[in-house]
């Protein structure tokens, strides 16, 4: 691959050249989401010229099995996942820092394994006081 | 470097073929999923025959449906969040387009070739669940907001496990870049044997077991389908969805199933390669060309039989009632994908 030039000779001009091929390949993905938005309007439009439109009264009625709507759509509902939440931010971050060990296992050996070791148990610890405390039920 | 498409190449020309390659690979599989699975697969499973007019065997049927969908009304409530209405159905389309960004089809055939792949894959697979919960809030309904409500906590639930399982291939290959993943897999031995390579469906099977119930649940199907569940939130967060803009959910859904499909295929069952012994290729750069044509159609292949797992499991399953999804995701995947990290840790530095 061409960006491992950057490595070897490290001159400015080659190190800008690597970073805009580096830019490039998340061009890419601007250019995916954009064929996706593009595609999807595309139908719409289509979809636009041939569609009826004759809205009514009852038909933008907000649906609630057929009895008019009681109140706000936007009621106020029970945040049960709350916990759930935290502790989903918890072991999301712990799990990055999982990733840049994983993938130099080989270096580390058993040094990093043992290290990897006390983190991983802390976690599962983490989760067991969770688990005690009752607080992984969805009540 | 690309060889195919760089060699020389103007820039725009790449792209443009990048993108087409790219609608390819997200249209075709959704299609053929579409039909094969969900028309006719689950018709023979429930005894009937699913449609059959439109063409031979009904092949035709998917243009028929959407040429059906193309005329629909496309009704927006009174009391909606108009903006954030319409636009919800572009996110959950446009994150599998991101997805399929990152899927290499072949040595030289990629979209993408980032160091650090398979975080992009963790990162943009849960942006469809934004566009649910979103489409949810905003139809101001309240099946539509139990049904939103529900989707973030089983992406919060399973997001976890599916992390967790990936870590266990990236010990094992040591790199996050995906055409690395692939070339491990396929220049891999076991126990000195290199006849099949070592796809980590072997070495890793529980982690790609708990992949696979991940992914059913961000797919939100059957077993894991509470966000939509009919008998008791209509359609959930689809409800006032109609015409095309429903549609437009449907396929990314199936487009989704697809694509997690191929990346599951990539971590573990090789993703395009054939095994390298086979050949005596050595490393990458041996490959030979005509890998860029048969690659695609091996993942192909591949895609084909997981996808016909999710949709066996799919229309097998009953549905689990939201706190049993949570107790199966806290109590039972994560623990053990933690205790599968360690094992193929001490594994990795054993051997």
């Amino acid at each position: 691959m061409q960006g491992e030039k950057l490595g070897v000779v490290g001159s400015p001009v080659v190190a800008s050249w690597a970073m805009s091929e580096f830019l490039r390949s998340y061009l890419v993905v601007f250019w995916f989401g954009l064929i996706a938005l593009l595609l999807a309007s595309l139908l719409l439009g289509i979809s636009v010229l041939i569609r009826p439109s004759n809205p009514t009264r009852e038909k933008l009625l907000t649906y609630e099995s057929g009895v008019d709507p009681v109140g706000e759509g936007w009621s106020q509902s029970q945040i049960r996942y709350y916990v759930f939440a935290l502790l989903f931010v918890v072991f999301d971050v712990e799990a990055v820092f999982i990733f840049p060990w994983a993938t130099q296992l080989e270096r580390y050996a058993g040094f990093g394994l043992v290290e990897m070791g006390v983190f991983v148990g802390v976690l599962l610890l983490g989760l067991v006081y969770a688990w005690r405390k009752g607080v992984l039920r969805w009540v | 470097m690309n060889a195919l498409l760089a060699a020389d190449l103007p820039y725009w020309v790449q792209s443009l073929l990048r993108v087409l390659g790219g609608l390819v690979a997200v249209l075709l599989p959704a299609g053929t999923i579409v039909y094969l699975f969900l028309f006719k697969m689950m018709s023979f499973m429930q005894s009937r025959l699913g449609p059959m007019e439109a063409g031979p065997y009904g092949s035709m049927q998917l243009f028929a449906e959407v040429g059906k969908w193309l005329q629909k009304e496309d009704i927006t409530p009174a009391r909606a969040d108009r903006t954030i209405f319409k636009i919800a159905p572009l996110v959950v389309l446009a994150s599998t387009f991101l997805l399929v960004a990152v899927v290499p089809f072949g040595p030289d055939a990629w979209f993408t070739n980032f160091e650090a792949g398979v975080f992009y894959m963790l990162a943009v697979s849960s942006v469809s669940v934004l566009g649910i919960l979103i489409a949810g809030w905003s139809s101001a309904n309240k099946y539509s907001l139990l049904g939103g409500l529900r989707a973030a906590g089983q992406l919060i639930a399973y997001e976890l496990p599916m992390v967790l399982a990936v870590i266990g291939v990236i010990i094992q290959a040591g790199t996050m870049n995906l055409q690395g993943i692939v070339v491990a897999q396929n220049g891999g031995e076991i126990f000195g044997w290199n006849g099949l390579g070592n796809p980590y469906i072997l070495t890793q099977f529980t982690g790609f077991i708990i992949f696979m119930i991940a992914v059913q649940a961000e797919l939100t199907q059957t077993p894991f389908d509470m966000p939509i569940a009919e008998s008791e939130l209509v359609s959930g967060y689809m409800t006032e969805y109609s015409g095309f803009r429903f549609l437009t959910f449907f396929i990314a859904e199936f487009a989704t199933a697809g694509v997690f499909s191929l990346i599951a295929s990539v971590l573990f069952l090789g993703g395009w390669g054939v095994p390298f012994a086979w050949f005596d290729w050595k490393s990458i750069d041996d490959i030979s060309d005509w890998m860029n044509v048969v690659g695609p159609l091996i993942m192909f292949t591949k895609m084909m039989v997981l996808a016909f797992v999710i949709m066996w499991v799919r229309f097998s399953y009953p549905r689990f009632r939201e706190d049993q999804l949570q107790r199966f995701a806290w109590k039972v995947l994560i623990p053990i994908s933690l205790v599968n990290i360690m094992i193929t840790a001490i594994l990795k530095v054993a051997f």
